[in-house]
């Protein structure tokens, strides 16, 4: 493994983990996407979150502006709409049930120490695994 | 408040950026590093990793506080316990991350690279996310 293999996640690691602290340290709230997601879209009972808004809006222009300016990202996706709409709606309905994501169960829940959040995280984790060695069976990819 | 709204903002600037950065904006990056028995890509563990270092120092930091610097006091749920709602959300969102590769940060993230699948995803997920308030979701749930 080159030094740029490790250098590239890690120090997009300490971004995302920088932009998690700020938003506690200066809003007092957990920078988990799914839940700042609905609030902005208005999903939560309380209105449309300013936010929310603000917080993904930062997040296209983050993205964007990265892409620009420091490298190039790859997107490889499946096009099948029927896996990408089941997919979706998996997402958007177990996020919500299960209170938090990769960002706020997997990078906040575990710096601060919580059992709810270690459990989601391991949860989704090993269910994510077994799906794509499920369907690399099915399709009988070789990946 | 404005200045709450401007660290918003800048918290999902950094974020945006992170993803980008770390390549995690990418499906077939996590589908790689989620394919532990085919050839795995450990990056995410890396990303994780980084991830930690300041938000857990940030944490540390909050202990020592009384009150963020733009509110009157912190909104960090208490730690309750493990209930069914957490593990059956946590099953069925580790399937559709599964399935494609993508969970919510990077699919808002990878909105910008303009691929319709990614926003067929985004839709897809607010869907879900609306049926989950309209079926089992609580008349005000918990600003997270």
């Amino acid at each position: 493994m080159s030094d740029l293999n490790v250098l590239w996640p890690l120090s997009g690691g300490v971004l995302i983990g920088l932009s998690a602290g700020l938003y506690l340290l200066t809003t007092g709230r957990i920078a988990g996407i799914s839940g700042l997601a609905a609030s902005a879209a208005g999903l939560t009972g309380m209105g449309f979150s300013k936010l929310g808004l603000g917080f993904l809006g930062g997040i296209l222009a983050g993205a964007a502006l990265a892409a620009a300016f420091i490298r190039r990202p790859e997107i490889a996706v499946t096009s099948s709409v029927p896996l990408l709409v089941i997919a979706g709606l998996l997402v958007g309905f177990g996020t919500r049930l299960g209170s938090g994501c990769t960002s706020g169960h997997g990078v906040c829940g575990l710096a601060r120490l919580s059992p709810r959040s270690l459990t989601a995280t391991l949860v989704f984790m090993a269910v994510a695994a077994a799906t794509v060695f499920a369907v690399r069976l099915v399709t009988g990819g070789l990946a | 408040m404005l200045a709450r709204t401007l660290a918003a903002i800048a918290s999902g600037l950094l974020f945006g950026a992170g993803l980008v950065v770390s390549d995690m904006i990418n499906p077939a990056r996590v589908l790689a590093f989620l394919d532990v028995t085919g050839h795995w890509d450990p990056s995410l563990a890396f990303v994780m990793g980084g991830a930690l270092i300041p938000s857990w120092l940030a944490y540390r930091i909050r202990g020592r506080r009384a009150a963020p610097a733009f509110d009157d006091r912190f909104h960090v749920p208490a730690n309750g316990r493990l209930d069914g709602a957490l593990l059956g959300g946590a099953v069925l969102f580790g399937l559709g991350w599964g399935l494609v590769g993508l969970c919510p940060g990077p699919a808002i993230a990878a909105l910008t690279m303009g691929r319709w699948e990614v926003g067929l995803f985004v839709v897809a997920m607010l869907t879900g996310m609306a049926a989950y308030r309209l079926t089992l979701g609580r008349p005000v749930s918990a600003a997270r």
